[in-house]
């Protein structure tokens, strides 16, 4: 039996942060009085979101969402609802373009403080089949606030 | 067992690395890798023999169409089919489903009619169906399973109380690896006067089939399941249920005479296969059988339900993983969990050591709602794998537990 450590791109995706957003999901569950609501899924790989907003004089003022899959989608998703509340719609489209840039491999956008504990999700950047993951719940809140 | 370490080096794929790693190819549940003959098959084919079959007067068009139907010849050997003009060639179990759907289905289906099919059936033998009903007016019924993965036999008896037209069942499943009575199944359906359709998918390529035993009236097939190219395949029926059948597709070669407004049709099995076939993936299909007997299928499938066996106590010794599907008598595939770890992230893991798995639904979304999972891992053996094999996925998955703060047994 192989019982050779897991190599470090394998230690940088699954970090202790992202394992307690994955196991300790932040604002889950279903929002009252939400104004706009997107589902989402990955056919490919049964990923799914329904990512739930309110929204008030073009900012967020809460935002929740249920879904189930991996553990890059569902700590995204988590991760993704912490930074949003009580941010301008803008505000936050621009954090979805950041997000998106990280995943591109982007090093600066990795570095920046505004995606929060986000950046844990960096490593997903060097497994190009995970990227969708990661992004699942940013799509939904773009899709979300443009209907 | 068979010597698996030496029949991989008839597979040049087998040969390649993944992530510095020797290749564990696990999937073959989803397709299976080439051996060197059936490359070298279709590379003749199209060095020596190529040209349009069923047309051309010359010599070279005349051998193209041998070798063509020659294969059709092989294939229905290969599964005791009913006759060659029983086989029609098509790109795979898929395309044969939906020729029976949009055939057989569409011409002998009435509003308020049923037609069964099972809780483990994959999409391919559910939504063809689905979309007949939907068009004819008439239901789905489908048949649930044991909680140990098999058919449940008084459901079917059940489902078969409202007297359906159609029957539909896999043979082997691909997601839990059970492997159904279908001799058995196909004589309560006929004891309603249903017409039976078996996906075969998982089941030709590893055991013995004989459709005339199983005495079902469809059988559907793929051959890149078996070591032949993608796009091959075939249904395999009852010569005289074929020829009663209307036309499927309409073009050339299934045609017999065409008139400014009308057309007359071809004989079975011309009459479905309209427009230019696929003689490569027919010619590699005959090779890949070649292949498959000198190896011996009842070898073959041995061989899997050790290295199947093997998996399952390996893996159950892991603590919180959790296999499912029947004990004892199964197909070479297993399907699994780890604790909380979600199947996606145990096949990322596992790739970086070479070992490939499939992670998700596996095309049986009714069945893992009832499994209560939203997907699993599954790891799918073929006469080229062994038991290092078996032990580089559970060494692999122990790192995977490792990751996600599992401790091994």
């Amino acid at each position: 039996m192989d019982t050779s450590l897991p190599e470090p791109r394998l230690s940088a995706l699954y970090q202790e942060l992202i394992l307690d957003h994955y196991r300790r999901p932040r604002n889950k569950g279903a929002l009252e009085g939400a104004t706009h609501s997107v589902s989402l899924n990955n056919p490919l790989c049964g990923d799914e979101i329904d990512l739930q907003l309110r929204v008030d004089g073009a900012v967020i003022k809460d935002v929740r969402f249920v879904g189930r899959g991996c553990s890059i989608s569902q700590a995204s998703a988590s991760m993704m609802t912490q930074l949003l509340k009580d941010r301008p719609v803008p505000q936050a489209l621009a954090l979805a373009e950041r997000m998106s840039a990280m995943m591109q491999g982007d090093e600066a956008a990795a570095k920046d403080k505004t995606l929060g504990d986000l950046r844990a999700l960096a490593g997903v950047s060097k497994f190009p089949v995970r990227i969708k993951c990661a992004l699942l719940p940013w799509n939904a809140l773009t899709d979300a606030v443009k209907t | 067992m068979l010597e698996a370490a030496r029949l991989r080096a008839d597979f040049p794929l087998l040969q390649r690395q993944e992530n510095g790693r020797r290749l564990v190819y696990l999937d073959n549940a989803a397709t299976t890798q080439k051996p060197e003959a059936v490359l070298a098959a279709i590379a003749d084919y199209y060095r020596t023999t190529n040209a349009n079959v069923h047309r051309g007067a010359y010599g070279l068009a005349i051998r193209a169409t041998e070798a063509y139907e020659a294969a059709r010849a092989k294939l229905a050997g290969f599964v005791n089919a009913w006759a060659p003009e029983g086989v029609v060639f098509t790109r795979g179990t898929t395309e044969a489903i939906n020729l029976v759907a949009g055939s057989y289905g569409r011409a002998n289906l009435r509003r308020g009619d049923s037609v069964v099919v099972t809780a483990m059936d994959h999409h391919s033998n559910l939504v063809p169906w689905q979309i007949l009903c939907q068009e004819k007016g008439a239901s789905l019924r489908m048949v649930e399973i044991t909680e140990d993965g098999r058919i449940d036999l008084s459901d079917f008896g059940a489902a078969l109380e409202r007297r359906p037209k159609l029957v539909a069942f896999p043979y082997v499943s691909n997601a839990l690896g059970t492997v159904n009575p279908v001799a058995q199944l196909v004589k309560l359906a006929h004891a309603v006067e249903a017409v039976v359709v078996v996906d075969g998918a998982q089941s030709t390529p590893h055991l013995k089939v004989d459709v005339q035993a199983l005495d079902c009236d469809f059988y559907a097939l793929s051959g890149h399941k078996m070591l032949a190219p993608m796009g091959s395949g075939a249904l395999v029926a009852k010569p005289e249920l074929l020829d009663a059948m209307p036309r499927y597709h309409g073009g050339g070669e299934m045609i017999s005479r065409v008139f400014d407004d009308h057309s007359t049709y071809n004989k079975i099995p011309h009459k479905f296969e309209a427009g230019t076939p696929n003689v490569e993936a027919a010619v590699g299909l005959a090779a890949a059988i070649d292949y498959l007997e000198t190896i011996g299928l009842e070898r073959i499938a041995a061989h899997e339900q050790a290295l199947a066996q093997a998996a399952i106590d390996q893996l159950t010794q892991i603590d919180g993983v959790t296999v499912y599907g029947p004990r004892g008598h199964r197909a070479g595939v297993v399907s699994f969990t780890y604790g909380d770890i979600h199947p996606h992230d145990i096949a990322t893991i596992l790739d970086q050591d070479g070992v490939c798995i499939r992670a998700g639904h596996h095309c049986t979304q009714p069945l893992m709602r009832r499994l209560n999972v939203p997907a699993t891992a599954r790891a799918s053996f073929y006469l080229y794998n062994d038991l290092d094999d078996v032990a580089a996925l559970a060494g692999s998955l122990v790192k995977a537990g490792a990751l996600f703060g599992y401790v091994p047994a």
